[in-house]
């Protein structure tokens, strides 16, 4: 009984509230385009812009969210219980369920699909979110295959036994990696899974020509009555943003997936035919300057703090033509935790430079500032150097590729600044957590990690770790408040620079219907394709 | 005949032999670690060191390199470090859309090139010429991104002549081999303008003309086959660049073609892929030039490619 009373619940708030208002019709197809190749369908494998909300479409997770919120619902899962000291979490999954192929999905297919995430010749970039489940060393050891921790008493119970409490638990079993696949048809394509994915999720694969189009059909058997809306969505790729929007004014594209290119953003913003077609949205990312906190002179805590003072955001922010927000503080303002009173270090050249001179540099310095090498992060670049001119920091800009800024950013003796624009941070889940381990905690300031700044402070981390322990839903305000504290602390050290947060614009055609926060969901990004349809 | 052929070939592979080890080296001092981007931002430095091992990238530079020939001899490219299959498939599904462009591309090039260099050259140091050089002139040095994208505003947003970008029928292809046959077009024609001239002054051509042939049969009868050898290699050279370089114009009208793939992995740092399309580019390139190396001397007997 009280099993049907939640999922009445869920219903209720599926299907309620602010989706009522646009509520479109069912049927017609969608035209979405990419510029690029999509890399891979396959749910442990893929991590990026484009595949992230495709393979939310193609698969099921025993977590999910409610649509265009951050707020989350049991989604295969019927309903769940946490154990008092937070270790255990017993799900009870939906009856019925079936993937593409046919078949029941059963407990086994939970436990399955987790242990094939977690094996290292799966080669999963999101293997290490599973860390704390009883067994993971032993799988990605390569001494088991299977994760002991993870358990099946019947066909619809998974029970998972963690090693230590982790409140963010929830929100790995919504994680895409957690997605559940069928056994045979992973073993039947093999490493070709990625491209011949099969799932249970309100669309399925029909048709891929590589390097041109994919096309989705409706899953007519979806275990969520009344979604998907649309019968199918055909995603073009290789198209050039310009292109798609001059395609998208003229009925030919529903949505431009890569949204509008910063040089036409404000033309088309400003124009008043297009701008209704334009969704604005939050999004869970920070854009910030690191210093790395242990090699000189930024090892000098008022080092740190004049280079936050000399940095002009605003002039950031109007470089990029105003597609974000000033940031204070590491976390985005649609984190839980946000402190929303917080002021930050001001923009201060006076006082900047009279820190500077109390650190002892008063004639200034050399130092490099690394940038990923395409448009904007250049510019802003040149931005942060200029300002840093003003109080006579020499800063020499290396614009390098992507992968080679990363690898840079962890070293001991490289890159004493990076500007993470086009590479971090945004959030894998929309928990205060995800922006602390990896970027700022002790275990990411490692060669090979992304805590760039390679920033340690063990009393936070403590602090952190006490968090993350407290796993009962009553614990849940204590608990973000405790962590909206740590990242106020944080600035106090002033291993960042947070410049800015950036906000998303999708462009969708004046046929698409359905609620705005569905094109700028901050979950399924970047679209919510299960819940939009044809107006 | 045979000898100059097993000669041209033998060093055809040296050249690719070159161009692999030259790119993989290249690739290999890169500082990006592909193991680190394949295990993603959440991975222990195990995990990446177990995926580099099971790529062997552990090994030392000339067994990778060994190991990349060894599969090339079975036509194994490998596999994409992002896109996860195999660097085969990805430029198989490529190729035949690049082949198509380059074909249309080249014969609108040689079409208006040959056509306007040989009014031009008859209407020598006219308005004429002056103008069409002008156009040639314009047309190779104007920047092909712009230039792709005023046609596609011109052409298929204003007018509504052809479609905005697209693969698959006939009219998908037009509007950009036009925009690569206008704006290659100028190599073409300027060369087969002074070619035709020196030619026009030899003393054959006064000689045809005496004997009383038509102007139009002397032009394109005993001019023509003569102005035109030096087309043919630069043809080849052609079906390097554009093997390669159809980056721009690929993007621009949507082109599944193989110069899309290569921006991708570069922006990527794809290695197996970035190796890939540089060999596929590479066998292209020396065939181009092999096959019009062997085709010149059919069209003009002239040249003994015994004396080579």
């Amino acid at each position: 009984m009280k099993r049907k009373a939640l999922s009445l619940a869920i219903a209720a708030t599926l299907f309620a509230g602010n989706l009522l208002a646009a509520e479109p019709q069912h049927g017609g197809e969608a035209v979405v385009t990419y510029q690029n190749d999509v890399a891979t369908l396959d749910p442990a494998i893929g991590y990026d812009w484009q595949n992230w909300s495709m393979i939310k479409s193609l698969f099921d997770r025993l977590m999910d969210y409610k649509p265009g919120t951050t707020e989350l619902v049991p989604a295969l899962a019927e309903s769940y219980t946490v154990s008092d000291d937070g270790t255990e979490y017993t799900f009870v999954m939906k009856k019925g369920v079936k993937f593409h192929n046919g078949r029941e999905m059963k407990a086994a297919d939970v436990k399955y699909s987790l242990e094939r995430t977690v094996n290292p010749k799966t080669q999963s970039p999101g293997a290490g979110f599973f860390s704390s489940i009883v067994g993971y060393e032993d799988v990605t050891g390569g001494k088991s295959e299977t994760l002991a921790g993870v358990t099946t008493p019947d066909d619809y119970t998974v029970k998972i036994k963690l090693s230590q409490p982790n409140a963010t638990f929830l929100h790995i079993m919504a994680i895409n990696f957690a997605s559940v696949v069928p056994k045979e048809a992973v073993e039947k394509w093999g490493a070709d899974f990625g491209k011949h994915p099969v799932g249970s999720g309100a669309f399925e694969l029909q048709e891929w020509k590589l390097g041109q189009q994919l096309v989705f059909k409706k899953n007519p058997n979806y275990y969520r009555s009344g979604v998907p809306y649309l019968d199918g969505i055909r995603f073009e790729i290789g198209q050039d943003p310009t292109v798609a929007l001059l395609r998208l004014q003229k009925g030919e594209v529903d949505i431009a997936g890569d949204g509008v290119p910063p040089a036409q953003f404000l033309q088309f913003k400003n124009d008043p035919k297009q701008k209704g077609l334009v969704v604005t949205g939050d999004q869970l990312q920070t854009g910030y300057l690191t210093l790395k906190t242990t090699l000189p002179p930024f090892d000098n805590l008022k080092v740190r703090q004049a280079v936050n003072m000399a940095i002009s955001k605003d002039r950031v922010v109007r470089l990029i033509n105003g597609r974000a927000k000033p940031a204070n503080q590491p976390l985005p303002p649609a984190m839980p935790g946000y402190d929303t009173g917080f002021k930050g270090y001001p923009y201060d050249v006076e006082g900047a430079k009279k820190l500077l001179a109390e650190a002892g540099f008063e004639k200034g310095f050399d130092t490099e500032l690394y940038v990923m090498n395409t448009d904007p992060q250049p510019r802003i670049a040149q931005s942060i150097q200029q300002d840093l001119a003003k109080i006579g920091i020499r800063a020499q800009i290396k614009s390098l590729a992507q992968a080679n800024v990363i690898a840079a950013g962890s070293e001991k003796d490289q890159a004493p600044m990076v500007w993470s624009g086009g590479m971090a941070w945004i959030a894998d889940f929309p928990d205060p957590s995800n922006f602390y381990g990896p970027i700022l905690g002790c275990e990411g300031a490692v060669s090979g990690g992304w805590n760039w700044a390679l920033y340690c402070n063990k009393a936070l981390d403590a602090e952190a770790k006490r968090a993350d322990s407290m796993a009962k839903p009553e614990q849940q305000a204590e608990r973000i408040a405790l962590w909206s504290k740590v990242f106020t602390d944080v600035m106090a050290d002033a291993p960042w620079v947070p410049i800015f947060n950036e906000q998303r614009f999708t462009v969708r055609s004046a046929r698409m219907g359905g609620d705005d926060a569905l094109y700028v969901d901050p979950v399924h990004v970047p679209v919510n394709y299960d819940y939009i349809g044809v107006k | 005949m045979f000898a100059f052929i097993a000669r041209r070939v033998v060093y055809s592979i040296l050249i690719l032999l070159g161009v692999t080890l030259i790119t993989y080296l290249l690739l290999f001092m890169l500082p990006a670690d592909p193991a680190r981007q394949i295990a993603g931002r959440s991975a222990t430095p195990e995990i990446v060191a177990n995926i580099r091992h099971q790529l062997g990238l552990d090994l030392p530079f000339y067994q990778q390199y060994f190991q990349y020939l060894k599969g090339l001899l079975h036509g194994d490219l490998g596999r994409s470090f992002i896109q996860r299959s195999q660097v085969s498939e990805l430029i198989g599904a490529r190729l035949v859309p690049s082949l198509q462009l380059m074909g249309l591309g080249i014969a609108f090039e040689l079409l208006i090139g040959i056509g306007l260099g040989i009014v031009a050259a008859l209407k020598r140091d006219s308005f004429i010429d002056r103008l069409l050089m002008a156009f040639s002139f314009v047309g190779v040095s104007s920047p092909q991104f712009i230039a792709a994208m005023l046609f596609l505003y011109f052409f298929a947003v204003r007018l509504d002549w052809f479609p905005m970008g697209g693969y698959g029928e006939f009219r998908h292809i037009l509007l950009p081999a036009l925009t690569l046959g206008i704006l290659g077009s100028g190599w073409y024609s300027r060369m087969v303008r002074s070619s035709m001239i020196e030619v026009l002054h030899q003393d054959f051509i006064r000689t045809a003309r005496a004997k009383g042939l038509s102007r139009m049969r002397v032009v394109f009868r005993h001019v023509l086959p003569n102005a035109i050898v030096p087309v043919i290699p630069m043809v080849g050279i052609d079906i390097g660049i554009f093997m390669g370089g159809l980056v721009v114009v690929e993007s621009v009208f949507g082109w599944p073609g193989i110069g899309q793939l290569a921006w991708q992995a570069i922006q990527q740092v794809d290695i197996p892929v970035i190796v890939g399309v540089t060999t596929v580019s590479a066998v292209a390139i020396v065939l181009g030039n092999l096959l019009a190396d062997l085709v010149i001397p059919l069209v003009d007997p002239r040249i003994d490619v015994k004396k080579h």
